[in-house]
């Protein structure tokens, strides 16, 4: 489901990416678009105005080059009017006029010639004609006819001499008649006048004809339009060539290729006529400028039309600028893209890693887990197999099936030991492992890991000692199972790898042991030269062997017995400062003789699996696995786990580890519980112990201390003797009865010699009356070989490894003190023997087969047990006041089952309670049956429903041991408080 | 050796009843059970298991025959039958007790006379077993020699 929304958000997601993708690929698209027209509208609008300016300019130019040559068509017409009509004769000829004219033609670029034509009315002809000399003639040349007025060019420059005499107001009516408006509208203005265009006869050019009135003399300017007419004296004419004009215009001024210059005549705005310019289809009519031109003529009007000649080309800029945008805006959505899914895959890839650690974290566990399954599973089998094999050695076996079964069973136990570390590990791993705190004694522990490897080390003959400071408190607080764990696997390690020599565990208060190699740097110089003689010395040792750091422990353990009696003296009388804090912290060593660990295996001591060399599980066995474990039990209680370790000369493991110190309150119970009780019938004891060895000694005086033993210690058998009699004298005087009874040899001051030496010189001493007994002689061994070389001359023997409570037995054996009486002792190894002994138990069920087995298996554990086989009977049975200790009830019983009679039972009792009170404990517990039920599915009978009808709990039917016992023991304890006493 | 050569047949015997799980663990409890108070405690129990079973295997026929069967008292008999094989650890039996019971629950007659074949069936068969066993034990008692207790 969840993950089904998130794969749905993910589509949504992608897909949103790309319509944002393909929206901004769009949108820039628009945008480039958008701004290319933009572009292109303003380029056109500048060619626009480009083409304005220009055309105006032209218009402009046009205009005054036009208005120049009227103004000198205008200054001939004044210089006609002049020469020709105000002077008498008139001074100006053909000749005259035409050379004039052409030696101005530069003034008049434009004209093609110029021509002077003079007003002639009819009466006027003939005389005119007559002194002219030729006839008016039309344009067609021919002989004008009649009309009211005529208008013959008199004067013409040469280049348009073939008009000469030709009446230019006559002619074709399409021309000729405007001519003649024209000359009309001319001399009623008095402004220049100009025809439509036409071909001009010569150059075939469009061009227009300009008129302009020749006024015989001073008018005015504000003459009327007849005064004009009335003053008209002829008219001066000229040609326009607007082609050229235009031409030469266009060539002076830039721009000229670009544009399309159309001059055209718009009198008549329906048709425009065609000045100058090619009149092209409307194609590229889309930029076009029109300009006025005003030439003078009010008439007339022309206009300038300008346009592009090509279409103007699309800008590079407007292409190239947009395409540019739009590359980058590209890139940009590109990049934005990229980022996006480069950011979802990172997010996602995140994701998976995410998953992927969970996973592997899970793995972890899970891996733990199956371990720890694992291990419990393959256990629990071999718990059988190696049971089984106990049985088997039980039987008759001959030889060699011994020796399998043994193989076997050696090979389990070590599968078991292998599989409980691994749990172990595994537990550690999952973080499963819970460091318990409960109240324990440190020695007796340490008794039992001894103890432990007696075997092994009296085998080996090596000495396996303890020594636990005085001064560590006797009940401790911590994890006693994972503490006997490390110092099992530590000296299981030691003992292991030392084939002679010893291996020797210490404990001391951490603050002491400082306090004491604080106080021993001074003595080191001293220390190194000691060791540096030869190998033949004796050390200062356990067993005289050289050990890994001897200069620490030989000397300092010298220090720390000194110091300790001398600094529990004087805690004892002042102020304690370590019991102000609550912790303690041990430091506990293990020290060996043995092959020590190669130096380039030393740093690999501590990981899993890993053993000095692949050659040391082949001769020792082993899967290394155990000081892992210990390290990672040891920093879990707090302290830390190092070594030294010098080959073939030894190791010594050093951990620390915080404990708590007990409670006061709960002092005496717990330590009642929880040591191993010690007799405390040797109190008062004197012994003399001999023994070359001071850490020995120390080891031995220990051990007897806790016995409450009073030790003193010599060097040699000689030296005990003289002891023995001078302490006799003086014990004599101040403590009779206190002598020495116990004279305990080391095997390397014994031997038979000896032996005798001092039987005889005790014996004298006896009858000497200096001793009244004869103190027993026991001699210390370390391996069960040396018994035989002792002979039997020793009271009796010890063998190492020493513990308080074996050497207890032993002297208690040799003394002759038989059990010692020891109140103290509570049978706490509760069993269910210990339980239901000599109780009386009802069991009701109508099952007769499984009352009789249930009958024999409550028997089996002593109880008193009555059958019987239905509800009804158990209820008369059980009117009280009754005999039972308790009752087994079976739940499925014609009749009445088993809840039934509980709850009859349990109104029975409360009714008698009430009729008759208790008056003492014993039917105050009894007021109380506890009644269990049976039952064969254990689902169907809930505690609940027990519990509802007043029943005390279940077992199952047949009976499992463990959950009798755990049900009985509820029940039994209960009662027990008031029962018992 | 007439006794090794007996306790030899016995283990083999008993090794094989117990592979095919006709007894189980509790079988061999109560072999731990008995002691020289009570010399012959497996045999009285077997005996014990043996009769009743009959007993109880004849009740349960008698109410299957029956027209409308009364399933409430066929599962009250089939329980007993099912505790006291558990006592005795006749696994086999009790392990159909177990699906008899089951269709006691479930009112199947067809269910029912099933399992009641099936549970005569491993009766016998148990029975067998146990007269057996019971009758090597008798043997090697017989013989001077003791009797091995089995483990599964």
């Amino acid at each position: 489901m969840g993950l089904g929304t998130v794969a749905e958000g993910d589509k949504r997601w992608w897909w949103n990416r790309n319509v944002i993708m393909v929206l901004w690929m769009m949108l820039s698209v628009g945008f480039c678009i958008g701004l290319h027209c933009h572009m292109r509208t303003e380029s056109l609008r500048k060619a626009g105005e480009t083409l304005t300016s220009m055309c105006e300019e032209r218009a402009r130019m046009l205009q005054e080059q036009f208005a120049v040559s009227v103004n000198h068509v205008h200054a001939l017409a004044i210089l006609v009017s002049t020469f020709h009509y105000q002077k008498n004769p008139p001074a100006l000829d053909q000749v005259t006029f035409a050379n004039y004219a052409a030696r101005t033609s530069f003034e008049r670029p434009l004209l093609n010639g110029v021509a002077y034509a003079e007003r002639v009315v009819h009466a006027e002809r003939e005389l005119f004609e007559n002194q002219q000399g030729w006839m008016i003639k039309t344009m067609k040349r021919e002989p004008s006819p009649v009309q009211d007025e005529y208008a013959p060019v008199i004067y013409s420059q040469e280049t348009v001499s073939y008009i000469e005499a030709l009446d230019m107001m006559s002619g074709e009516v399409h021309w000729n008649q405007e001519d003649r408006e024209n000359i009309l509208r001319a001399r009623a203005t008095g402004k220049a006048v100009l025809t439509r265009p036409f071909r001009l006869l010569e150059s075939n050019h469009l061009g227009v004809v300009l008129t302009f009135p020749v006024y015989l003399s001073g008018l005015p300017d504000d003459a009327t339009t007849e005064e004009r007419v009335k003053a008209t004296a002829g008219y001066l004419g000229g040609a326009f060539d607007v082609e050229s004009l235009v031409e030469n215009l266009l060539h002076q001024l830039a721009g000229n290729q670009e544009i399309v210059v159309n001059v055209y005549d718009v009198t008549n705005t329906s048709e425009p006529l065609t000045m100058y310019g090619v009149h092209l289809p409307d194609g590229h009519m889309s930029l076009s400028h029109v300009s006025m031109l005003d030439f003078g003529d009010p008439f007339r009007k022309h206009q300038m039309k300008c346009r592009y000649r090509k279409k103007p080309p699309v800008s590079l800029s407007s292409i190239t600028t947009p395409s540019g945008i739009f590359v980058i805006c590209m890139l940009v959505g590109y990049i934005g893209y990229a980022a996006w899914s480069h950011y979802d895959n990172v997010k996602e890839d995140f994701r998976k890693m995410e998953e992927l650690k969970k996973q592997a974290e899970a793995a972890d566990v899970a891996k733990s887990q199956f371990l720890a399954t694992v291990s419990h599973e393959i256990r629990t089998p071999m718990n059988g197999v190696l049971g089984m094999l106990d049985m088997l050695l039980d039987t008759d076996l001959n030889l060699t099936q011994k020796d399998y079964a043994q193989t076997a069973q050696v090979c389990g136990r070590a599968l078991i030991s292998l599989i409980n570390e691994v749990l172990d590990r595994a537990k550690i791993e999952a973080g499963k492992l819970e460091i318990e705190s409960v109240p324990f004694d440190l020695r007796s522990i340490l008794d039992d890991v001894i103890s432990l490897f007696s075997a092994k080390s009296r085998e080996k003959g090596i000495e396996l000692a303890v020594y636990v400071s005085d001064r560590v408190p006797t009940i401790l607080t911590g994890d006693p199972g994972r503490f006997r764990q490390i110092i099992t696997n530590l000296v299981g390690n030691s003992v292991k790898f030392t084939e002679r020599g010893h291996v020797f565990v210490q404990v001391h208060l951490a603050e002491h042991v400082k306090m004491v190699i604080d106080a021993k740097t001074g003595l080191n110089g001293h220390a190194n030269e000691m060791n540096i003689t030869s190998a033949t010395t004796v050390f200062n040792t356990l067993s005289g062997l050289e050990v890994a750091n001897s200069r620490n422990t030989c000397e300092s353990f010298k220090m720390l017995l000194s110091h300790g009696a001398s600094l529990s003296c004087t805690f004892r009388s002042g102020s304690v400062p370590e019991s102000i804090a609550d912790k303690v912290t041990l430091v506990v060593s293990v020290e060996d003789t043995g092959i020590g660990i190669p130096v380039h295996a030393q740093d690999r001591v501590f990981t899993p699996f890993m053993q000095a060399d692949s050659s040391t599980s082949r001769n020792y066995g082993g899967t290394g696995i155990g000081l892992s474990i210990s390290k990672c039990l040891v920093e879990l209680m707090g302290g830390k786990m190092n070594f030294t370790s010098r080959p073939h000369v030894g190791s010594t493991f050093t951990f620390t580890a915080v404990l708590q110190k007990c409670g006061k309150s709960s002092g005496v119970n717990t330590k009642r519980s929880l040591s191993e009780v010690l007799p405390t019938c040797f109190r008062g004891m004197r012994a003399i112990l001999v023994d070359r060895q001071p850490v020995r000694a120390a080891v031995t005086k220990y051990h007897l201390r806790r016995l409450s033993i009073i030790t003193e210690d010599v060097r040699t058998i000689n030296e005990a003797l003289h002891t023995l009699s001078g302490q006799n004298g003086y014990l004599n005087s101040s403590q009779p009865g206190k002598q020495p009874s116990i004279f305990l040899i080391e095997k390397d001051s014994w031997d038979p010699k000896i032996d005798f030496h001092i039987r005889n010189q005790l014996l004298q001493r006896k009858e000497a009356g200096h001793i009244e007994d004869v103190p027993k002689v026991v001699l210390l061994l370390t391996t069960e070989s040396d018994k035989t070389r002792a002979g039997s001359h020793a009271d009796n023997i010890i063998v190492k490894p020493l513990r308080a409570s074996t050497m207890a037995t032993c002297f208690q054996q040799m003394l002759g003190m038989g059990k010692c009486q020891n109140k103290d002792i509570v049978d706490n190894s509760a069993s269910l023997r210990g339980l239901l002994d000599g109780k009386y138990i009802l069991v009701v069920d109508d099952n007769k087969v499984n009352l009789r087995v249930a009958a024999a298996a409550l028997k089996k554990y002593g109880a008193k047990v009555e059958c019987v086989e239905s509800g009804k009977s158990a209820l008369s049975l059980l009117q009280p006041p009754h005999k039972f200790d308790a009752c087994f009830m079976d739940v499925q019983m014609p009749e009445m089952d088993g809840f039934e009679a509980t709850r009859q039972i349990r109104i029975m009792e409360s009714k008698a309670y009430k009729e008759a009170p208790p008056d003492d404990g014993s039917v105050m517990a009894k007021r109380h049956l506890p009644i269990l039920a049976m039952t064969a599915d254990v689902i169907q009978a809930t505690y609940e429903e027990c519990a509802k009808c007043g029943m005390d709990g279940y077992v199952s039917k047949p009976f499992e041991e463990a959950q009798l016992y755990q049900a009985v023991a509820k029940f039994v304890v209960s009662q027990q408080i008031p029962g018992s006493s | 050796m007439e006794s090794d050569r007996l306790q030899k047949i016995y283990i083999d015997f008993a090794s094989v009843v117990f592979r095919e799980e006709f007894l189980d663990n509790q079988y061999t409890q109560l072999q731990q059970l008995q002691d020289e108070s009570e010399p012959k405690f497996v045999l009285q129990v077997g005996t014990l298991f043996l009769e009743d079973s009959e007993k109880l295997l004849n009740g349960l026929r008698s109410i299957l025959d029956q027209q409308d069967v009364d399933f409430e008292k066929l599962d009250a008999c089939v329980r007993k039958l099912m505790g006291s094989s558990a006592s005795i650890g006749a696994k086999r039996v009790k392990n159909v007790c177990m699906a008899f019971h089951n269709s006691c629950k479930n009112g199947s007659k067809e269910g029912c006379l099933k399992c009641l074949q099936q549970v005569a069936q491993e009766y016998l068969l148990v029975k067998r077993k146990l007269e057996t066993l019971f009758k090597l034990e008798k043997q090697i008692l017989a013989a001077g020699g003791s009797v091995p207790v089995l483990s599964q």
